[in-house]
């Protein structure tokens, strides 16, 4: 392909699964992203896919973790409500440590909430989201472009750590269209000796399970799992840095409310405030050492976020509350304005003064 | 630019956003597009906001916009207040009897939906708008805006693109012939009274 095409952020996602090499999509439609279950309708079958719209997002999960057990690249889609639905499926695919793609194209919440776009299922989808010990790799895209690359990114890491990976967007990315350049992919070819694809009589069965009965063999795999959360802690953790080289003020956002952080800190600077950015790409790993680094510069810090202080704890904890923490926000589907994230900066930089 | 383009859902307010999207990513520019996603239905409101910009976009809301193209009453009464000074308002004077009230933006007016019947392109005052806005707030050739149909226009309905052409040439040229016989009336009016 050759220029960018202009794409919706849910169906930039879609093709660049495609493109990774997933062939097993399974789901369910819901705002405001069911652009994700429609391309891939239409696309599976071009490429010999499947595409199966299970009878609930429970259904679909659990179809995931059987395409996963057979380490095929397989994945799902859904909004806050049915990523809470998909929550038992999140802590078996962990507990059997299957490489699995999950997409949360974030709506208000909580219960059914409304339609709009949201930020506030930080906390499900960075701890976990489900019973037991277990983390995910959680990728937040702030474009079109980063909908595609990301999820390109994601089915690797899934792969490499065994881990699910889960792509956070919100209303806002899902629906934008913006121009996309969709690169060829070169997916990493991970062997998967553990993968259930039939012994042919040559070799010891495999099993995936995550029930374990023996305490100290159960504790055995939690530490094991987590040596390998810290392994992707080290290598993996993902940011942005906009303005930061002499700023005062660090506003710390991602996904849509980052665009938005953006813009503000733009006309912040032409109004001579020494504001920047760090934008999380990667949210869990959480980039904590890059805003340690950040406290010993900055006077203070704004969690500019579309929930009620859930990121502002992984900064506060981040920097060991060594600096102030501010929230800006709105909740409920409201999306801030840069005019209101300006605001905030300019009130910040009044009360420090 | 940013633009905000709001009618009734039906009357193709997202297709002309993205026209004029793919017209941006054309001119290498980067773009937005945003739309209103709520429960809507054919007759219900719907709006999408669009931005072209040469630098990289921040925020694709657009709260207060250059271009206002509104296709009905109750948008032309819900976003003109938000229109920047110095900016345009374009609108379906078929649809809108009432004139805008501002006085500090740029007003265009084009009876777009009799434009389009008196055409036999029911439908498509959508396109006769666009033929407005590109006339004056960007500037595209014969072979762009066939491109950028050929771009947009999903595949099965790639007979449709011939009235599309049609429909946006109606728009370019009215509003053109409309402004320059107003130009020349204001400069008849003007005369005398310098005169007096």
């Amino acid at each position: 392909m050759t220029g960018p095409i202009l794409m919706k952020g849910n169906e930039a996602l879609a093709e660049a699964a495609v493109q990774a090499g997933c062939r097993y999509y399974f789901g369910y439609p819901i705002t405001p992203q069911t652009e994700i279950g429609a391309y891939l309708a239409k696309r599976m079958p071009e490429v010999g896919g499947v595409f199966l719209q299970a009878e609930s997002e429970v259904a679909a999960i659990h179809m995931l973790y059987g395409a996963s057990c057979a380490g095929k690249r397989a994945m799902t889609s859904s909004s806050s409500p049915g990523v809470s639905l998909k929550s038992e499926g999140l802590s078996y695919l962990a507990g059997s440590d299957l490489p699995a793609l999950v997409v949360n194209v974030q709506r208000a919440g909580p219960g059914l909430g409304g339609i709009q776009p949201s930020q506030s299922d930080y906390m499900q989808a960075t701890r976990g989201g489900g019973h037991g010990d277990f983390r995910n790799i959680v990728l937040a895209p702030a474009s079109a472009q980063e909908m595609a690359t990301l999820t390109m990114r994601g089915f690797d890491l899934a792969d490499k750590y065994r881990m699910t990976a889960m792509i956070l967007a919100d209303g806002t990315v899902g629906q934008m269209m913006e121009p996309v350049l969709l690169e060829p992919a070169q997916p990493l070819n991970i062997e998967k000796p553990w993968a259930l694809t039939g012994t042919q009589g040559k070799r010891e069965k495999n099993i995936v399970t995550s029930l374990y009965l023996s305490p100290a063999e159960l504790e055995g795999k939690n530490l094991s799992r987590f040596a390998r959360y810290a392994l992707a802690e080290q290598n993996e953790t993902d940011f942005e840095a906009f303005c930061m080289d002499d700023a005062e003020i660090c506003l710390v956002a991602y996904g849509i409310s980052a665009r938005v952080s953006r813009s503000a800190v733009s006309a912040a600077r032409e109004k001579g405030i020494r504001a920047g950015m760090i934008r999380p790409i990667t949210l869990w790993p959480f980039p904590t050492e890059a805003l340690r680094q950040a406290a010993k510069q900055v006077k203070q810090f704004l969690s500019v976020e579309l929930s009620m202080g859930q990121m502002l704890t992984d900064i506060e904890l981040a920097v060991r509350c060594a600096r102030p923490v501010t929230l800006v926000s709105h909740v409920g589907g409201v999306i801030l304005t840069p005019e209101e994230v300006l605001h905030a900066i300019d009130h910040a930089v009044e009360v420090s003064a | 630019m940013r633009i905000l383009i709001a009618g009734f859902g039906g009357q193709g307010v997202l297709f002309l956003g993205k026209l004029i999207a793919h017209a941006g990513v054309l001119l290498g520019k980067h773009v937005t597009w945003l739309p209103s996603y709520g429960p809507e239905m054919r007759g219900g409101t719907a709006n999408c906001a669009v931005i072209l910009s040469d630098e990289p976009i921040g925020s694709p809301m657009v709260s207060e916009p250059d271009v206002l193209i509104a296709m009905n009453l109750p948008s032309l009464t819900a976003y003109q207040p938000r229109v920047q000074t110095g900016g345009e308002i374009l609108y379906d004077a078929s649809l809108i009897r009432e004139a805008p009230e501002r006085e500090d933006v740029r007003l265009r007016a084009l009876p777009a939906t009799k434009l389009a019947s008196d055409a036999g392109l029911e439908g498509l005052a959508n396109m006769i708008l666009l033929g407005a806005f590109l006339s004056d707030c960007l500037p595209l050739n014969e072979t762009e805006i066939l491109h950028t149909l050929e771009q947009t226009v999903p595949r099965h309905k790639a007979h449709l693109i011939e009235a599309n052409r049609h429909a946006i040439a109606i728009g370019k040229q009215t509003i053109e012939q409309t402004e320059q016989e107003l130009h020349s009336e204001t400069k008849r009016i003007s005369h005398p009274r310098k005169v007096g």
